[in-house]
């Protein structure tokens, strides 16, 4: 092989990198707790802060966690899609409610409605952290056995609840 | 107002006050930290350190640190506490892994191969070229060439 | 209509780049010598044009046209001149105008001091320069335009990114893109020697001051950065092996070799293959740097609001100059001829092993920089390549690199001999050893990568002034005076910029081993002590800036009794971008800077405070502008001046532009 050929050669390779990597998100971080357990926790409701919510109470269950808050715009843009989804009645979708004000967070939920049937309460973001969430809205798919199955990193869109999330609970429901 | 007052104030009296405490209840502890956390990366921050990021997450992820700092856990419990949760991209030290010794070793291939690269080229060139005065030669064509300029084109 | 002229500007630029890439190449290579007179009044005809539409950006931003998108975008009614006008480079857009601006700045350089260059060699520098032109004109006018309007008018711009609106970013980005572009001009040289096939010495000779000089720029350019952050970004680091600061230090790298390697071209006429793959190489890494940058493919502090589009542009346009670059290298290189030979060991053997050394150090870096995202597309998982990694790869391939550069000056072009180097340098290893070891336990404290700094500093300097000295007796001359005369400048350039490294090196070994910060919380009237400095602060006062408000901190610095300095750290808020500064303070010193930046305002009035006592940390941008300016003195050299003067007698009847006197 002719050697003059080389730098041509890496700078090919290279290229076609940057090309790929034009299409990737570099802000987008995948999590390592895909197929591990889901993260124990016990935290306060946000309607009736006496009672707690713990994911111990829905082993057996399929069912989504979403973090959110009332401060996050990204959540704004997803509510909506909540909505539909948890007027569809496929999947029952958990909220917790991240490094918010108690007040706000209610007033949040009364104007724009509300499809969680509990909403747990995340004050110092801890629940966030052991479930590696880096910036809400996150959402999560939790199987029976209480093992996250898949996570949503920004807003959930009708496509990707289409083509992703409702698929993928289908067949978890199924086993 | 207050400010002015209590510069005022300042300025009429003797010095009164004293030392200055420091930020952290335990300099030692927060020593270690700041260890830690120059090596690992603010999520949310486009590309900065735990310690130098002010984003709420770093601020709650060196609150989670110090906690276990105070627990006397180890620093590799700690990395590893932060790794379970957020992968290797916490890491600016990435682990050596079957997917990263090319990043670790590419460096020294990079040398070896170059230093061997010099060395076969210049043994190879050694015998190829005769030792002419080509270089006398060549400067005064260049000195030439500079002279003369436009007249060969 | 200002801006419109602009765009139209902009728009002629373009035809007249598309005539100047393809005429005198095409002239050059048929020797229709009335086709390759085109490049000279093209190149100077486009930096004409493309001045005006600076200057018309300028006017828009000077006269807060908030009609004009990108003005609206960057400035700010509140924002002072200065500012706005530096805005004209404070975002993607304008940044590209300046990027091209001073690409037809080289352009016309080239046109002034060519004339004693044959013509076919003139037309086809001028001509790939044109084409590099094209490549940004058309980038400019598809997909990034300055000059979009924004109908209807805002009623005020939305501001210039606080963090930019510091005096260093006023000249930084000029002075590196002087740097990054500059390197345009050795590119051009290198493939119009590989398309006429004159790959000789007299094109090493040729190209070495432009290079030297780009060099010199992107030099100062880094240097600014790299001081910016420093005061500007409140966390006293300045250096931070960001992706964008890598694209800034990979062509600097390349550069760097290049400089060595055009020595060896052009004193021995080997290795030009080598040589021009290198010039190709530093031009094409300013390249990736712009791409880099502008596309999004990687997270950094610095980057541009990015755009895919942009992206895929650049990207496509990267790959049909650089591609095409190497395609024209792999297809010539085979048949350029060997030159004069030399042994492994000599002054030519060490510069090679030097390149070898400077161009490992670049491959990693690059690597570094882009493994990320080579993971990431083979979906092989995230991860982040930071600080710790390139310090630790970086340091072992510097060593070496630094250790040779006090032999090499010092060795016989042709054939040096081992035994006697060692025996000429044997004292410049004894005083640099003995100082490495014994230093640090005068200072106080003694780490391995402390002594290591200062070995190879002290070696740097020792072994300069053994060369000088031996130089001296060789020169003729009656007294010192006459004698140090006779040494030609770009000897003492050479010592000089070696010399800047060694300051260099001083300052970061300094800085790692001895710098201290604190975190206090200080109460009115509280003081705290750092690095034998006594810090007094004396409340903070809230100010108005021309465009935010700032709570201003007053601390009285002073040693043992005596004031050595009052600091005014502020916490600015501009409330265009409802953006929060930090303003440090700095009492910069010879042998130390104070540092105080504003933490939070807690409870009482007191505010958390961060002190940080820097020794030496100045005498890395110290280093920096003194290598630089090594890179001056080198090219006012007199064989390049009497190179420019002669080409006064010689124009040729045949070029029909004016004649000017350069020297």
């Amino acid at each position: 092989m002719n050697r003059f050929l080389l730098p041509l050669s890496i700078f090919i390779v290279v290229v076609i990198f940057l090309g790929v990597g034009l299409k990737l998100n570099p802000r987008e971080i995948p999590s390592p707790l895909v197929g591990k357990a889901a993260p124990d926790f016990s935290q306060p409701q946000l309607y009736d802060p006496a009672k707690v919510f713990s994911p111990a109470d829905l082993k057996g269950k399929v069912w989504l966690l979403n973090f959110w808050a009332s401060w996050c715009s990204g959540c704004r843009t997803e509510h909506p899609v909540l909505m539909e989804l948890a007027k569809s009645g496929e999947v029952p979708i958990y909220g917790m409610d991240y490094k918010d004000q108690h007040d706000e967070a209610m007033t949040w939920l009364k104007r724009w409605g509300n499809p969680y049937p509990v909403v747990g309460v995340d004050d110092a973001g801890r629940v966030g952290i052991n479930y590696g969430v880096y910036g809400v809205p996150e959402t999560y798919v939790i199987d029976k056995q209480g093992v996250i199955r898949y996570k949503q990193i920004g807003p959930l869109d009708p496509d990707t609840v289409a083509q992703k999330i409702l698929p993928l609970v289908k067949q978890l429901e199924s086993k | 107002m207050k400010w002015l007052m209590l510069i005022a104030l300042l300025w009429s009296g003797p010095a009164w006050a004293g030392e200055a405490r420091p930020l952290a209840d335990d300099p030692a502890a927060e020593a270690r930290l700041k260890h830690l956390a120059v090596e690992l990366r603010c999520l949310v921050c486009q590309n900065q350190t735990l310690a130098d990021s002010n984003a709420p997450l770093a601020e709650d992820l060196r609150r989670e640190v110090r906690e276990m700092i105070a627990k006397d856990m180890s620093d590799k419990d700690i990395i590893d506490f932060l790794v379970a949760r957020y992968g290797d991209f916490v890491l600016y030290r990435p682990p050596l892994k079957a997917t990263t010794t090319l990043l670790w070793v590419g460096p020294f291939v990079l040398l070896t191969v170059g230093a061997t690269a010099l060395i076969i080229t210049l043994r190879r060139r050694a015998h190829k070229v005769v030792d002419v005065p080509v270089t006398d030669e060549e400067h005064r064509r260049v000195e030439q060439l500079l002279a003369e300029g436009g007249k060969r084109s | 209509m200002i801006p419109e002229i602009g765009h139209f500007a902009l728009i002629l630029a373009l035809c007249v780049a598309v005539v100047q890439g393809i005429l005198p190449i095409y002239g050059a290579a048929v020797g229709n010598s009335g086709l390759m007179a085109v490049a000279k009044p093209a190149a100077r005809g486009q930096f004409l044009l493309v001045l005006t539409a600076f200057c018309c950006l300028g006017y828009a931003f000077a006269e807060k046209d908030f009609s004009v998108l990108y003005v609206a975008a960057t400035s700010n009614s509140q924002l002072p001149l200065h500012y706005r006008l530096a805005a004209i480079w404070g975002a993607h857009e304008g940044s590209l105008l300046l990027w091209t601006f001073i690409l037809t700045v080289w352009m016309f350089a080239v046109t002034l001091f060519s004339a004693h260059l044959p013509e076919a060699t003139r037309s086809r520098i001028l001509g790939v320069m044109g084409l590099v032109s094209v490549g940004f004109l058309l980038f400019m006018l598809t997909v990034s335009n300055p000059f979009e309007r924004l109908i209807p008018a805002a009623l005020d711009g939305r501001d210039l990114n606080p963090l930019l609106q510091d005096p260093g970013m006023v000249i930084h980005p000029p002075m590196l893109y002087m740097g990054y572009v500059g390197f345009s001009v050795a590119f051009a040289f290198a493939i119009a020697a590989l398309l006429g096939g004159n790959l000789d010495a007299a094109w090493a000779r040729w190209s070495r001051p432009w290079t030297t000089v780009a060099w010199c720029f992107l030099t100062v350019g880094i240097a600014m950065g790299s001081g910016w952050a420093y005061y500007e970004l409140g966390w006293g680091g300045w250096w931070f092996w960001d992706p964008v600061e890598n694209a800034s230090f990979m062509p600097w790298l390349a550069g760097t070799a290049l400089v060595h390697s055009l020595a060896v071209t052009d004193k021995r006429g080997g290795f030009k293959v080598w040589t021009v793959l290198l010039a190709i190489m530093a031009f094409s890494l300013s390249l990736l740097g712009t791409f880099l940058v502008r596309s999004g493919v990687l997270t950094s502090v610095h980057a541009f609001a990015t755009d895919p589009k942009r992206g895929l542009f650049i990207l496509v346009f990267l790959a049909i100059v650089i591609g095409g670059s190497l395609a024209l290298y792999a297809w010539r290189a085979p048949r350029v001829g060997l030159g004069g030979s030399f042994a492994m060991v000599s002054r030519e053997g060490m510069l090679l092993a030097n390149n070898v050394l400077l161009v490992a150090a670049m491959g990693s870096v690059l690597l570094g920089t882009l493994y990320p995202l080579f993971l990431d597309a083979l979906d092989l998982g995230k991860i982040s390549v930071g600080p710790p990694y390139f310090d630790s790869v970086f340091v072992p391939l510097m060593v070496p690199a630094l250790f040779l550069m006090g032999i090499g000056p010092l060795a016989q072009w042709k054939k040096a001999e081992l035994p006697d180097l060692a025996k000429r340098l044997r004292w410049a290893f004894g005083v640099s050893v003995v100082t490495a070891l014994a230093l640090p336990f005068v200072l106080g404290t003694w780490t391995p990568l402390l002594s290591l700094g200062l070995l190879l500093a002290v070696w740097i300097v020792t072994t300069s002034v053994i060369g000088l000295r031996e130089r001296l007796t060789h020169v003729g001359g009656h007294d010192l005076a006459g004698r140090l005369a006779a040494v030609p400048r770009s000897y003492w350039g050479m010592l000089m910029a070696h010399c800047g490294i060694a300051v260099f090196v001083v300052g970061v070994t300094m800085v790692k081993g001895f710098e201290t910060e604190k975190d206090v919380r200080m109460n009115v009237g509280e003081t705290a002590t750092i690095g034998g400095y006594t810090f007094r602060f004396d409340g903070a006062q809230d100010v108005m800036g021309p465009n935010y408000t700032a709570a201003r901190g007053t601390f009285h610095v002073s040693m043992d009794g005596r004031e050595a300095a009052v600091l005014y750290p502020e916490k600015r808020r501009y409330p265009v971008q409802n953006q929060i500064m930090t303003e440090a303070a700095i009492d910069p010193g010879l042998l130390r800077d104070l540092y105080v930046s504003l933490g939070e305002p807690l409870d009482d009035g007191a505010w958390s405070v961060r002190l940080y006592h820097k020794p030496f940390v100045d005498w890395i941008w110290g280093g920096c502008f003194i290598m630089a300016l090594g890179g001056v003195l080198a090219v006012s050299d007199r064989r390049y001046r009497i190179a420019w003067r002669r080409q006064e007698p010689v124009v040729p009847a045949s070029t029909r532009t004016t004649r000017r006197k350069v020297a």
